[in-house]
Order: C-alpha cells, then sequence, then structure tokens
C-alpha cells in the first residue's frame, strides 16, 4: 500500500493530507503557518503522518501547494492550489463545475471540467476585501472568536451595510457602526453579505455553473455559506472538509504521479 | 551548400542592430538637445514620421521615453516626482515619468530629451489629447491632432474603391494638408514632395519588412519572441521610420528570419505552448515576465501590441509613390485604424490569428494606468472565448508601476494556467 501526500501551505493556516491508493483521506492536519514556511509545512505532514498512522517512507510522493508551495522542501513537485482546489472539489463531489475557494488572503472563482481540470478561474487581486482577512478585522474589531463570527451573523433582523471595500477600512466602519449602538449580529450580518457580494463579483466572471463546491477555511463559517447561497439562490456543496481540500487535491496529484511511475494503464484507470 | 552568411553574423543581429539603432537615436536627440535644438513630440499610433522627417524635425516619443525609465527600472523616481507635482495615483504612468522628465529640464535614463517644436497625436488614444495639452500649457506650442476615422461597426469595414472609404480618405488628405502648413511655419523650410516621397519610400521598405517579419513567425518553432525580441523590432520601427537606416534594418531582420526557418531555429529549445499576448507589457519586471512563461516551455508567437505600437504598420501597406499625398492619407487611414481595431475589435484578429499561428492559448494582460488598451479586454475575451475553444489567461499588472505588479500574484496565476494548458493537452491526447 502507497500512500501520498499533499501539504497545502496558506497565508495563514498549513493544511497536509495522507491518502491512499483507494483516494481516501487517511490522515490529516492542520496548523497556523507562522513567520517559518517550512517548519509549519513539515510540523503539518508529520501530524498527518501521525492522525494517518503511517510511517514517512510510506508516502511516495508528496505535492505542496498554496502561497508557500515552494518551501516545501521536502516535496517532490509544486501544483497551485487553484490546480488542487479544482481536484479535490471534483474528487468530493464529482458534479462540481465551480468551486468558490476563500481563503485567509485569496478568494478564487475556479471552473472546472469533470475531471478537476481548469477551465478557467480568477482571484480577488491586490486587496485582502472579500476573503478570510476581511472578517478576522471584523473579529478583532467586535472581539468576537472567528469561529462564533457566523453563527452569531445569522442571529440578525437589520443587517447594515458595509460599503467599503478596504480590508483595514472595514474595521473602522465596523466601529463607527458600534458607535451608532448597531447589534453585533447586525453587523456581522453586514460583513457577511460584503464578503458575498464580492465573492459573486468573482464566480460571474469565470461565470457559474452548477454545482459549486465551497472551499477553504471559510467555507466553515455557516453565516458565509448562508450568504452566499441567498445570492446564488441554490444551495452549494461544502464538506466537513471544505478546509482541506487544496491538501487534497495536492495528494491526488501526487497519488498521479505515482501511479504514472507505475506504467500508463494504472494512472488512466485512476482517472 | 554553403550560407552566404556565417550563422555567427546572422543569428541576434536583429537584436545587436536593434539595439545599436535604438543608442544612436538617443545620441542624435541627446544631441539635439544639448545644442539647444527642438523636435517633434509624436506618438506610436500614428507618428507621421514621414511628413516630419520631410521637415529634417528629429521625432520624440514621450511613450517609449516613458517605458525606458520602466526598463530601467528607474520609473518609480519620474513617478513619483509627478506625484509630488499633483498628478493622481491613477493618472497614466507613461504621462507622469514624461512630465517628470520636462520637470527635469529633459533629463532621461538615456540622455538628454529635446524640448519640442511641436507635438502631433492622433485621436487612437484619448488620452494622448490631453497628454499634449500638457507640452502646450509648459512651452507654447502648436499642437496637430488627426482625426481618423475608425471602425463604424464591426464587419462593416471599407476599403479603397468603396466611396466611403473615398470620404474618410479626403477628409485625412485635408488635415495633412493643414499639417504641412503648420511644419512650414514651425521650421521655415519649404515642402518638398520629392523629400516627402524619399522618406516614404524608406517607410516602404520598413512595413515590407514589418510584415514580413510576423507572418515568418507562423513557423513552427517561433523564430522570435513577440514579447522580448518583438519590442526591439517595434522600438526600431517607430524610432527610425522613414530613414534608410530604418528600412535596411528590417530588410536584413526578414534575412534573419529566412535563415532561421530555414534552419529550423527556434526562440526555445523545447516549444511547448504558442501564446499571443494582448496589452501593454509588463515593462518594470519585462525580462522576469517573460520567463514565468518560458519556463514553461510557452513563447509569444504574436501580439496585439506588435500591431498597435506600431501604429497599425504591422499591415505591410506601401505607398503609392507617383501620388504621394493621396497615397499617405490612404495608408494613415488604414494603418491607424487597424491600430485602434487591434485594441477595440482585437477578438476577430485573434479568432484568426489561433488557426493562422497555431495558438495554444491567449494572454490578456490589463494594466492600471491604461484605460485605453485595458477597458474592453474583458468584453473581448468573453467574446472571444464564446467563439472558440481556447485557454486564455487574465492577469493585471502595470506597464510603468511597480507598485501595483505583484510577481507573487502573477506567478500563481500563471502556473495555474499551464497547469490548466497541460491538462487540456493530455485530454486531447487521450482523447486522438
Amino acid at each position: 500500500m502507497a500512500y501520498a501526500a499533499g501539504v497545502d501551505v496558506g497565508s495563514t493556516q498549513t493544511k497536509a493530507v495522507v491518502i491512499d491508493e483507494a483516494k481516501r483521506i487517511v490522515g490529516r492536519s492542520l496548523m497556523d503557518t507562522g513567520a517559518n514556511v517550512t517548519a509549519a509545512a513539515e510540523q503539518a505532514f508529520l501530524g498527518a503522518l501521525h492522525s494517518a498512522g503511517a510511517r514517512e517512507e510510506e508516502v511516495e510522493y508528496v505535492v505542496g501547494t498554496g502561497y508557500g508551495r515552494y518551501r516545501v522542501t521536502f516535496g517532490n513537485t509544486q501544483v497551485t492550489e487553484i490546480s488542487c482546489h479544482g481536484r479535490g472539489a471534483v474528487e468530493m463531489f464529482p458534479g462540481t463545475r465551480t468551486v468558490l475557494d476563500m481563503g485567509g488572503q485569496d478568494t478564487k472563482a475556479i471552473r472546472v471540467g469533470p475531471s478537476g481540470e481548469i477551465v478557467d478561474f480568477c482571484m480577488n487581486d491586490k486587496c485582502a476585501a472579500g476573503t478570510g482577512r476581511f472578517l478576522g478585522a471584523a473579529s478583532s474589531a467586535l472581539d468576537i472568536p472567528l469561529d462564533q463570527l457566523g453563527p452569531t451573523a445569522l442571529r440578525a433582523e437589520r443587517p447594515v451595510p458595509i460599503s467599503t471595500t478596504c480590508t483595514v477600512f472595514a474595521e473602522s466602519e465596523v466601529l463607527s457602526w458600534l458607535g451608532r449602538g448597531k447589534k453585533i449580529e447586525d453587523i456581522l450580518q453586514g460583513v457577511h453579505q460584503s464578503i458575498a457580494l464580492r465573492s459573486m463579483g468573482l464566480l460571474r466572471r469565470v461565470g457559474v455553473v452548477e454545482q459549486v463546491t465551497f472551499t477553504g477555511g471559510v467555507a466553515r463559517n455557516i453565516g458565509m455559506i448562508a450568504a452566499l447561497e441567498k445570492r446564488l439562490g441554490f444551495r452549494m456543496n461544502v464538506s466537513e472538509d471544505s478546509h482541506f481540500m487544496g491538501a487534497l487535491g495536492a495528494a491526488l496529484f501526487a497519488m498521479d504521479y505515482i501511479l504514472a511511475r507505475r506504467g500508463p494503464v494504472a494512472l488512466e484507470k485512476a482517472l | 551548400m554553403t550560407d552566404p552568411q556565417p550563422a555567427e553574423n546572422i543569428l541576434g543581429r536583429g537584436n545587436r542592430e536593434g539595439a545599436e539603432l535604438f543608442r544612436q537615436w538617443f545620441a542624435q536627440l541627446n544631441q539635439t538637445a544639448e545644442q539647444g535644438g527642438s523636435a517633434a513630440y509624436v506618438f506610436v499610433m500614428g507618428s507621421l514620421a514621414e511628413i516630419l522627417r520631410t521637415f529634417n524635425l528629429p521625432v520624440v516619443f514621450p511613450e517609449i521615453n516613458s517605458l525606458q525609465t520602466a526598463v530601467r527600472r528607474v520609473a518609480h523616481e519620474y513617478l513619483n516626482q509627478a506625484e509630488d507635482y499633483g498628478y493622481s495615483p491613477d493618472i497614466c504612468g507613461y504621462v507622469k515619468a514624461d512630465v517628470a522628465v520636462q520637470l527635469r529640464g529633459g533629463q532621461h535614463p538615456m540622455g538628454h530629451i529635446p524640448k519640442p517644436a511641436i507635438a502631433v497625436l492622433t485621436n487612437a488614444c484619448n488620452t494622448y489629447i490631453k497628454w499634449a495639452e500638457i507640452w502646450e500649457r509648459m512651452y507654447h506650442i502648436p499642437i496637430f491632432t488627426l482625426d481618423v476615422p475608425g471602425t463604424r461597426a464591426a464587419g462593416t469595414q471599407t476599403w479603397p474603391g468603396d466611396p466611403d472609404f473615398e470620404n474618410d480618405r479626403r477628409y485625412v488628405q485635408a488635415q495633412l494638408t493643414e499639417l504641412i502648413a503648420l511644419c512650414e511655419r514651425v521650421t521655415g523650410i519649404r515642402f518638398d514632395i520629392d523629400r516627402l516621397r524619399e522618406v516614404m519610400r524608406h517607410a516602404n521598405e520598413m512595413s515590407r519588412g514589418w510584415k514580413q517579419v510576423l507572418d515568418f513567425n507562423r513557423n513552427r518553432p517561433s523564430l522570435f519572441n513577440a514579447l522580448t525580441d518583438g519590442t526591439i523590432y517595434l522600438g526600431v520601427s517607430n524610432g527610425l521610420r522613414g530613414t534608410a537606416e530604418g528600412g535596411r534594418y528590417f530588410t536584413n531582420l526578414v534575412e534573419e528570419m529566412a535563415y532561421k526557418a530555414a534552419h529550423g531555429i527556434g526562440t526555445l529549445t523545447d516549444e511547448k505552448y504558442r501564446l499571443t499576448f494582448v496589452g501593454v507589457p509588463c515593462y518594470p519586471i519585462f525580462r522576469r515576465f517573460n520567463e514565468l512563461f518560458t519556463q514553461w516551455g510557452g513563447t509569444f508567437v504574436h501580439s496585439t501590441y506588435l500591431w498597435f505600437a506600431s501604429g497599425g504598420t504591422n499591415l505591410g501597406f506601401e505607398y503609392d509613390l507617383a501620388r504621394p499625398l493621396e497615397s499617405l492619407a490612404e495608408g494613415v487611414l488604414i494603418s491607424v485604424r487597424d491600430a485602434m481595431d487591434s485594441m477595440f475589435f482585437q477578438d476577430r484578429a485573434l479568432i484568426e490569428m489561433i488557426d493562422s499561428f497555431h495558438l495554444d492559448g491567449v494572454v490578456y494582460h490589463p494594466v492600471k494606468s491604461c484605460r485605453t488598451t485595458s477597458t474592453g479586454m474583458a468584453d473581448n475575451r468573453r467574446a472571444l472565448m464564446a467563439a472558440r475553444d481556447v485557454a486564455s489567461l487574465f492577469i493585471e499588472s502595470d506597464m510603468m508601476d511597480r507598485r501595483v505588479v505583484s510577481e507573487a500574484q502573477l506567478k500563481n496565476r500563471i502556473d495555474a494556467f499551464f497547469e490548466g494548458l497541460s491538462s487540456r493537452k493530455r485530454q486531447e491526447a487521450i482523447a486522438r
């Protein structure tokens, strides 16, 4: 039994996944990236190995992805997170044709083909508005833990509009609404709707084709899921492992390499 | 069989000679400025060098001066100076770098730029008009704007012989006559139609060669990189249009391309992906930008930049020297109109290019500081993708301002583009 691993070094968190030849996730690990990117990648990889109960020498191929993919020094190759999220999403939800990946600093809209190949993509450009960082600013301004943002926003009765498109200025706007006596849940709902609106812009640029799969760290936020689904008008695919989708895609590419070594028949069968 | 010229002489000659001619051109401008002389300020989309050279006016291309500051990695100094003076960060970077050159009394990394005696522009770019007004206020010089009728609607282009075309041509010719009178006043030189013929003859040699060079890149492997090598050729096509040296340069360049084609010498040792580039280059990281593509085996075999930034002379229009003014008007109309079309109706040209140049992908590069070239790109891309199943990439940066050029973001998108291209090729191979 051979294992493959994917290590997704994101701007905020590093994720690692180990899969077996049946492409099942057998180990996963998550940690803050911090300043030492290579160390975070190694620790996440070792954590996923431990979770899988596998030994390092049993992992035949490792693919690094994410903004720090070239710092996965023990990896065999690198693939962009755009390709990895597409591949992971289609593996988990085969009907996926559009992926929305919302991470700490990037939000990506990705159109994929039936086997997860990239048809088109676009990302937020040179600005963290509409990304997880925007939620981080709200969390900081309102002194609410990140994991409570979504549930709190869902209690809103009269959402306030957040008009700024700048993450830094958003914090000021949130504070100004607080100063005007608005409820925290109404302000937070406004923040979620603002991000959803920007994400819809990205999705429309590549074209929204069902099914849509929501991936990345922000996909754990139930308030964001609700805000996006309201704008889309239909339900999205969201997995418990959405956060690990990039790492899963990387591990799947790693497994392709393992199978390709065994010959074209094994690879085509797997694809 | 022996080659008439040894390979070491002919290979890379276009780049070597181009760089040398470029240096000589700026050295002459420097000499003019040092001697207190002045020049005609012109633009790449319709320089009207044919008329200006007839009056011995040196030509200065402020767009080229500006991009040179970016290539030489000092653009930020010029941009900051213009912004400190009061220009907004959102204004065209070319304009701001030029304003700083003027504020410095013409001091530029390539030498001393002479002051303008006249500025000549076309309506191909709306910024040209406001830009020239700055010189008008600074130097109190005459500004001449040539209004070139553009394509009226998609699919209804008019050509010689058509009554509508003839109306447009006469409209352009009347304006050229006014320009000639203005040049006589500015220079004190009487117009000499035989001198105009001579300049036009050199321009013909250049246009003929330029079109042939571009057509040569249908070859597999491609013979030159449209982004890097092409920009050198483009510099000569603008700066030396209407000169004997410029004409000869392109004749020699055709010879170099023919040699490379005959010997199968491509620009990359392993050409995997043939691409075209739409927009203005990312001059602040010019070489590095190209490497982000070549390291994947991708090369630019063509670009719309080589069309519009050569003022449409890529069409290879050759003047009829027996009727110089009529023919000049005809050529300027057709060429400048084509330059505008390659920005505003580029989807039609790209569809044709995909087949004839065997393209694997189209790279759109909208830039922050040029709305003229960037605004319609999203629409054009959608139109192209609706018409043809071709991979495309949309990446944004700038032609001048490194503050909005993020190499990490560019690389991520370019890498993903090639991963998609690779997957596409693999699936096509499996389907076969």
